[in-house]
């Protein structure tokens, strides 16, 4: 089963000087607010985080939920948001891909694939042993799950005493502490251009397609990175 | 409202774990070492780039109410004060959301 040691080996990385914790905290105490706010009482609250458990893709389920959005509509805004799950994915589960470990692992554990635990992965995968890499991973996903579920509970129950000023402030650590371990994970040149562009193309093609914009900088930005990458090897 | 909320859930979360199961599917035939996991590599972080870039440009939600300049201001001073303290991540984090609130208070 689960190897206890590396998963709480995962488990802990919250408490490390790089946790996610308060920033992740944060952004889930602004969305429990913000859930209250348009009415999901405490069960369907908790419920949205723990099903979905993605920040940007909760804020524009809200954001529809507001206009009055059809599901249709709603699905489609969501999936394109999180459609940067699968490159995501597909760059982090091959690292951790050990024949001693059954399937399941990996189809289970997938719903973990989000930021902040991404970018913990891929900036610490080199110091634990292969085998265990997924056994790591599912203890991290789990911490910054739980993380989440809390930081709901508490936006939930305290929204009456946050203004304005507050919930704006929460707002602005996500981003931030994402660049700054964007800026941590800068090593090789390809993924700094990668970067770079992805900075300046999403949104550059904001003004041709808002739906898009995300997707196509990522795609044409990860793809420019990728051949200068190859070309300077050759 | 309560029938519609918990199918906005379920839809929400579809559209969630559908990229994410589709890529740990795909990830079982993908080598570490390929280039077709460089590639995917290149495009995670150039999405991921993407997607902060709009959030703090283009933002949905509460950060729409602050200014465009105040937003960019609390990203330079974090970014100086997160290469200042050595790396460390709560210090930028805690310093930006404080910045954030005063100087939409004060602007």
């Amino acid at each position: 089963m689960i190897n206890t040691k590396y998963f709480l080996g995962g488990y802990k990385s919250i408490l490390k000087a790089d946790s996610p914790a308060i920033a992740l905290g944060a952004c889930f105490v602004a969305i429990g607010a913000l859930l209250k706010n348009l009415g999901f009482n405490i069960q369907e609250s908790i419920f949205s985080t723990m099903l979905t458990y993605a920040l940007p893709g909760s804020l524009v389920m809200a954001e529809s939920l507001l206009i009055g959005a059809s599901l249709l509509n709603i699905f489609l805004a969501v999936f394109f948001v999180n459609a940067r799950l699968y490159p995501m994915a597909v760059s982090l589960f091959p690292l951790m891909m050990h024949k001693s470990q059954p399937k399941w692992k990996y189809y289970f554990s997938c719903h973990f694939i989000a930021v902040s635990a991404w970018l913990i992965m891929k900036n610490n995968y080199k110091n634990i042993p292969k085998q265990h890499r997924i056994d790591y991973w599912i203890g991290i996903g789990s911490a910054t799950w739980t993380v989440a579920v809390i930081g709901t509970l508490i936006g939930f129950f305290l929204c009456d005493y946050l203004n304005k000023d507050i919930l704006i402030g929460l707002a602005i650590i996500n981003p931030i502490y994402f660049l700054c371990m964007m800026i941590e994970a800068s090593k090789t040149s390809q993924i700094i251009i990668s970067i770079i562009l992805g900075l300046i193309l999403g949104p550059a093609f904001y003004f041709f397609s808002p739906e898009w914009s995300i997707l196509l900088g990522g795609v044409a930005g990860g793809t420019i990175a990728y051949l200068t990458g190859e070309l300077n090897v050759k | 409202m309560s029938n519609s909320i918990f199918y906005a859930i379920l839809v929400t979360s579809l559209a969630t774990f559908l990229p994410r199961f589709l890529g740990a599917v795909s990830s079982q035939r993908i080598r570490e070492d390929s280039k077709l996991f460089k590639w995917f590599n290149c495009l995670a972080y150039a999405t991921l780039a993407a997607l902060i870039a709009r959030t703090i440009i283009f933002p949905v939600g509460a950060l729409t109410d602050a200014s465009y300049l105040s937003r960019i201001f609390v990203v330079i001073f974090s970014i100086i004060v997160f290469l200042f303290s050595k790396k460390n991540y709560v210090f930028p984090t805690i310093f930006s959301a404080i910045l954030m609130a005063m100087l939409n208070n004060y602007l």
